[in-house]
């Protein structure tokens, strides 16, 4: 924020801690944010104090529905919010240094692009028609890594080739529009790591892509962090698409992250309803001529206030409380928790519905029989799942007596 | 199921452009769609699979073929009487709902734009009943009638489109990616509604989508298409527990499961058009199991069925 840095050179515009970062270590980290817009006179609170913690090396899946939150929080990052948003309060560090400090485009340059990249939904809107595709990347490797224009051009040359597209010399001076869909999108996920990022922001890549697109590109962005060792921000809708790809999952409701945990404790061991709700509907879990489970309802006005859980209104499992107080983070493992008050000592024992607790037995029985995948073992987490939900069970037995 | 083909495709192709520059959309494909079942249409972008459903509903001319309602054909030039049953009696769905509902106008016309042409109704009270019956049906209010598309959710309007549709009381629904736009839990209530409509309605479904994780929940029979040709038809957990076609497989094995363990096992299978050398060998459409169709070569199908 210092006058100084506003004059010098795009990498001084921050001080960062440079020191080497082993993967673990957390390399961004955003507390209690808080993103407010105004729209048309009225306020309207997209993300309600969330925090999220990104390592080095993780891939963090954030998932939520429309109007949730996740890229509005995702932006903030980048300080790619519009016009009429800001950053109301909470902290968002990089590498020790605040970011919500920064100001104006020039600032914010030292990191977009170089330190933290961002892949958008829409690979057609992502790219300019009217360069060739090898000229966008090239322009982003001059521009965030100084080098001049043959190295550039042979970065990008090299980049193109790097996300699977082939003979990238003729592909290099060709238009977007002679671009398919899913090569598009690997043109766009080139740009953004040929900057060398630390940090790639995914929103929704493959949502306008086909089933058979979109898991190549996943296989893609698997590969590429396991090569350079970024930091993946997955931002999807889809719970689905993420079992393959997240090391963590966060579920954000109404601006808010509800659960966050490993890969294996959401899937297996979900705690949030809205979590179960979520698991439930995936139509991979439906049973044939059984009604699939829906979410009643719609998520609640942001332009309000919100009093309780944000959930409550649409969880048939609401406690009276839910209604009445926000319910905090309770931890379930070091690395899961959820904010429910089912999670309270005080609260009666409640289980994840049917559906989501056979979830790894439903799977297993589609697949198997496709001949596809092996059936699954029984492993040490399944079992542990296991005595934790007789455990549980066992308690609203009790209870209901 | 009963076995009565509402509608049967007989060899329709789909020609666009003409001349050197001509392309086709659709190549031979034939099929039949029963009373009371819902057939999924599957393949990606530009397989042709929205052409299909547009060429049933006359917007896309035939360049061969014959496609029939009830034995009575329905392409090409058809009498004003056939033309007026066809369009009340098979109806769409889209898959943008913002884009699909006139912004302009309330949902009291947008439901009964169709009866005010087909003059479906004796009085006004007949017709607001029927716009009524329609909305509750899709689990709307009554007096959502006086708003405007844009006062609604995505999964609202997709509702509104699929009033419209039954207000016409037809006999077949053709969904085009009717939940691709929507978000996952609405997607599940959009789901279930046709299949309850379907339920208590007895209609049929020609479904057309790309997500294959909905369509093995909602479909009957399934027909995976490629490049304007039906590769493989057949029973939907027929086809997902026993695909035969090379590309079936590369489509199944691309669906994401959500179980982390599963899913790092899976291998991504990929398709390569490649391998079949059909300049030698026509391929024929053939049945290789019981209700379980297939394209191939003579050589290919004995290597896949076996």
């Amino acid at each position: 924020m210092s006058t100084t840095t506003k004059a010098g050179p795009l990498r001084h515009a921050l001080t960062l801690n440079e020191s080497a970062c082993v993967k673990g270590d957390t390399l961004l980290e955003a507390t209690d944010v808080v993103i407010r817009f105004n729209l048309r006179g009225k306020t309207l609170t997209a993300v309600r104090s969330a925090s999220l913690a990104l390592k080095a090396g993780e891939t963090l899946a954030v998932v939520g529905e429309s109007g949730s939150g996740k890229s509005v929080f995702a932006k903030s990052f980048l300080g790619m919010l519009d016009k009429n948003g800001r950053v109301a309060s909470g902290s968002i560090r990089y590498r020790g240094a605040e970011l919500s400090s920064l100001k104006g485009e020039r600032e914010w340059l030292s990191v977009r692009g170089s330190r933290i990249a961002m892949v958008f939904q829409d690979p057609m809107t992502a790219l300019n028609p009217l360069k060739t595709v090898g000229e966008q990347i090239r322009e982003a490797a001059a521009l965030h890594r100084g080098l001049d224009k043959e190295h550039s051009r042979l970065l990008a040359l090299d980049m193109l080739a790097r996300v699977g597209i082939g003979e990238p010399e003729r592909r290099y001076g060709q238009y977007p529009h002679e671009f398919s869909g899913g090569m598009r999108q690997r043109a766009v996920i080139a740009a953004a790591i040929a900057c060398g990022p630390e940090i790639l922001i995914c929103d929704e890549p493959t949502t306008a892509l086909d089933v058979t697109i979109q898991a190549q590109i996943l296989e893609l962005i698997k590969s590429l962090q396991r090569d350079l060792g970024m930091a993946v921000l997955f931002i999807t809708h889809d719970l689905g698409v993420v079992a393959k790809m997240a090391d963590r999952i966060a579920v954000m409701y109404a601006g808010q992250v509800v659960e966050e945990g490993l890969s294996a404790e959401i899937f297996y061991d979900p705690r949030h309803p809205y979590t179960w709700a979520l698991l439930a509907s995936l139509p991979q879990l439906g049973v044939k001529g059984e009604e699939l489970f829906a979410i009643k309802g719609t998520p609640p006005s942001l332009f309000k206030e919100i009093k309780g859980d944000a959930f409550a209104a649409r969880n048939p499992l609401a406690l009276k409380v839910d209604f009445e107080h926000e319910p905090p983070f309770f931890s379930v493992s070091p690395t899961h928790r959820a904010k429910t008050w089912l999670l309270d000592p005080r609260a009666p024992a409640q289980e994840a519905p049917d559906t989501v607790r056979r979830l790894r037995a439903r799977i297993a029985e589609a697949g198997k029989a496709a001949g596809l995948r092996e059936p699954n073992a029984p492993t040490a987490v399944a079992k542990a799942d296991g005595a934790k939900k007789r455990k549980a069970k066992k308690a609203k037995e009790q209870a209901d007596e | 199921m009963s076995k009565e083909a509402l509608l049967s495709l007989d060899g329709i192709s789909v020609r666009f452009g003409a001349g050197r520059k001509s392309f086709r959309a659709v190549r031979g494909v034939s099929f039949e769609l029963y009373a009371g079942e819902t057939l999924s249409l599957v393949g990606e972008s530009g397989s042709g699979k929205t052409t299909i459903g547009r060429a049933i509903m006359r917007v896309h001319p035939l360049s061969a073929g014959e496609i029939r309602y009830r034995g009575q054909r329905i392409s090409g030039a058809v009498n004003a009487r056939s033309e007026r049953l066809l369009r009340q009696k098979i109806q769409m769905i889209f898959q943008d709902p913002m884009a699909s509902l006139n912004e302009r106008a309330k949902i009291d016309y947008i439901v009964s734009e169709g009866l005010y042409n087909f003059k479906l109704f004796k009085n006004e009270a007949e017709r607001l009943a029927k716009v009524e019956k329609a909305l509750l049906e899709v689990g709307l209010l009554p007096e959502f009638a006086s708003r405007f598309p844009h006062e609604f959710s995505g999964g609202q309007r997709q509702r509104i489109g699929i009033a419209r549709a039954l207000v016409m009381e037809p006999e077949i629904l053709i969904a085009d990616e009717p939940i691709s736009a929507l978000d996952v839990s609405i997607r599940a209530q959009v789901i279930n509604l046709l299949n309850q409509l379907k339920r208590d309605r007895g209609l049929s479904y020609l479904f057309i989508a790309h997500d294959l994780s909905v369509v093995r929940f909602i479909s009957d029979r399934i027909a995976v298409i490629h490049r304007g040709r039906i590769v493989e038809l057949a029973a939907s957990e027929e086809l997902f527990l026993r695909p035969l076609h090379p590309y079936t497989k590369a489509l199944l094995s691309a669906v994401p499961i959500p179980d982390p363990e599963a899913e790092q096992k899976k291998k991504l299978v990929i398709y390569d058009p490649s391998i079949h050398d059909y300049g030698r060998e026509e391929p024929i459409w053939a049945e290789a199991a019981p209700g379980h169709y297939l394209l191939g070569s003579p050589g290919e199908l004995a290597a896949w069925s076996s």
